[in-house]
């Protein structure tokens, strides 16, 4: 027999106090794992969405002239650029520094096209690359497949009378419409989207693009950094980042992490509170018994151990089970919070400071009770000798 | 030889204005071997008495020798460890510890001391045999009698095998069977070597000491000095 087997004997003959005690602070780390696993699946969930499907560089040819839209409205005879960035260029983007950061590159080029005697803005896309990009794009039909399929905007084939697999001319090439795209409040519903190497030889353009979109990991990477080495690749074009877009997406999950942090802190001090107002309970109900353990010899550090060894064995075993049913509970939330499928990642790193934190707290509020225990005088405590 | 020996102990209790006399300069030897009963009426300082001999209680004033060893000039934790090695306890209400069985209560000493788990529990079952409850080993305090839960608390006294055993009262809330069954034991580890000092008011428990000190006001008023003989044993 040892001090281990005298402490878990006590817990289980105090099933109440111990199980209270565990529930106490298997509900706080649950809490606490919860809200971090989330925090941590959302942003990894939004750096991934970053990654794939949002651009956030936009390279357009260079040019003096201020832009004269603003908002969707225009204002003067002069929006569409002049000014084409050849294709061939594109292959300088592969030598920046920061080429791993370079998730995407979704070059495009724009032009007027006829279509019924109307005039309509045509734009030529790297399929793969612009559907995957535009994650919200809903295509009724299919998107582009071959080299005359065409997608239209919704406004677009509203005005043009299109629908799914009609013939259209555009600018004298026949085309089939492969699909519509759903309504996207945009400017790409005004659009008629083709595979970039047809749009370049109906619009005359052969070999050119009128801007390129690209799409950066932005986690850890310095975005200005990467508009100067794409601007230095790229002479002859503006370079810009759209910063708002990430900046408040960060900004959102930096103050779910900071709230969930701020609950972490209050739900550990409360279970801490609570390990030190059931143990200091728990040394009074066993003071005689403490008196005993004194009388025959045992030291004040055995008395100490004693006392922290069931805050530890509860504290570790809440720590644990805490951390499954904060797994559990973070499995369980995710769907709730998240569109679509949110992958958890199991990080050994959560699991480990869930059961040491726990550890850490139970013992560090058992520290006073203990101390107290440790000093009780068996005569004070053996009032019966 | 004497193995305790005390010499102007006094202890005084303060309670707020109040100063209360537990002992008034005591002196007394106790040799290895014997049976020493404390007799007195209550709060004549008996039990106070048998706390400064087990390291519980400091004196006011006066030394405590146990073995030549200034038991209150120890050091810290050395008073723990002193009572470990040199004293055994046996509780008037037995405290025993209520989730521990007979044979885990009779180790508990042992449950601090450097020996493997089978060197703890050979001890353990052979004082349980030694007291008699080698069938009782593993039931819980609660579903023994008084008779078997004071001798576990023997047994748990003696497990360290201690040159002292301290008892206050052991047959206090006994009936006359059981007590003196549990009085039998005592003399047959008294009459095995064992060195007991004995608290206890009870008249009918002096036969079996060798030697009876009473107490008053926490003062020795009457030494008998070693003069039991085989004939004032009997009951």
């Amino acid at each position: 027999m040892r001090l281990e087997h005298i402490a878990l004997h006590n817990l289980r003959r105090r099933k109440g106090r111990a199980v209270f005690l565990l529930a106490g602070l298997m509900i706080g780390v649950a809490t606490v794992v919860t809200l971090l696993s989330l925090s941590e699946t959302l942003q990894q969930r939004a750096m991934h969405e970053l990654e794939n499907y949002g651009a956030n560089i936009i390279i357009t040819p260079q040019t003096d002239q201020l832009a004269l839209n603003y908002g969707g409205v225009q204002l003067g005879g002069v929006n569409l650029i002049e000014q084409e960035i050849p294709q061939a260029q594109l292959a300088a983007i592969d030598d920046i520094p920061n080429r791993r950061n370079v998730a995407a590159i979704a070059p495009k080029v724009l032009g007027v096209a006829s279509v019924a005697e109307q005039r309509v803005l045509l734009m030529g896309v790297d399929p793969k690359v612009e559907f995957g990009l535009k994650k919200w794009w809903s295509v009724e039909g299919h998107s582009l497949q071959e080299s005359d399929d065409l997608v239209a905007g919704r406004v677009a084939a509203e005005r043009l009378g299109l629908g799914v697999g009609d013939r259209v001319a555009v600018n004298g090439r026949e085309f089939t419409v492969a699909g519509l795209l759903a309504e996207t409040g945009s400017q790409d519903d005004q659009l008629l989207i083709v595979p970039l190497s047809t749009a370049q030889q109906v619009l005359g353009k052969p070999g050119m693009v009128s801007l390129i979109e690209i799409a950066a990991l932005c986690h850890d990477c310095p975005v200005e950094d990467m508009v100067n080495q794409l601007s230095q690749a790229l002479p002859g074009t503006e370079v810009q980042a759209v910063q708002q877009v990430v900046k408040t997406r960060m900004h959102a999950l930096a103050q779910f992490e900071i709230f969930a942090w701020g609950v972490a802190a209050t739900v550990i001090v409360i279970g801490a509170l609570l390990v030190f107002v059931t143990m200091m309970g728990s040394i009074r109900e066993r003071t005689r018994e403490i008196g005993v353990f004194r009388a025959i010899g045992y030291r004040r550090s055995h008395v100490l151990r004693l006392v922290l060894l069931e805050a530890g064995a509860v504290s570790a075993l809440a720590g644990v089970c805490g951390y499954l049913i904060g797994v559990g509970a973070t499995l369980g939330a995710l769907p709730l919070l998240v569109d679509g499928h949110a992958m958890w990642h199991w990080n050994p790193m959560l699991a480990v400071a869930a059961v040491a934190s726990a550890v850490a707290v139970g013992l560090c509020a058992a520290l006073q009770p203990a101390l107290r225990a440790s000093r009780l005088e068996p005569s004070e405590a053996l009032r019966a000798l | 030889m004497s193995l305790i020996k005390i010499t102007g102990l006094t202890r005084n209790f303060v309670n707020g204005a109040d100063c209360v006399a537990a002992l008034q300069q005591v002196d007394l030897a106790v040799a290895e071997g014997s049976f020493l009963g404390v007799m007195g009426p209550s709060g004549s300082g008996k039990s106070t008495l048998l706390s400064v001999l087990g390291g519980l209680c400091r004196p006011t004033a006066g030394r405590v020798e146990i073995d030549g060893i200034d038991l209150y000039g120890l050091a810290g934790e050395r008073q723990a460890d002193f009572r470990r090695e040199f004293l055994g306890f046996i509780f008037q209400a037995h405290n025993l510890v209520p989730y521990l069985n007979a044979l885990e209560n009779a180790m508990l000493p042992l449950a601090v001391a450097r020996l493997s788990a089978a060197e703890k529990r050979r001890r353990a079952v052979a004082v349980l045999e030694r007291v008699g409850l080698q069938h009782r080993m593993l039931h819980l305090p609660q579903q023994l009698s008084g008779g078997e839960q004071e001798r576990v608390a023997i047994a748990r006294a003696l497990v360290n095998e201690p040159p002292l055993l301290l008892a206050d009262e052991p047959t206090g809330s006994l009936d006359s069977a059981t007590s003196r069954q549990v009085m039998e034991l005592l003399e047959e580890l008294h009459r095995e070597g064992q060195t007991i000092v004995m608290v206890t008011h009870n008249p009918e428990n002096v036969p079996w000491f060798d030697r009876t000190v009473s107490l008053r006001d926490g003062r020795i008023v009457e030494d008998t000095g070693p003069v039991k003989t085989e004939l004032s044993r009997v009951v």
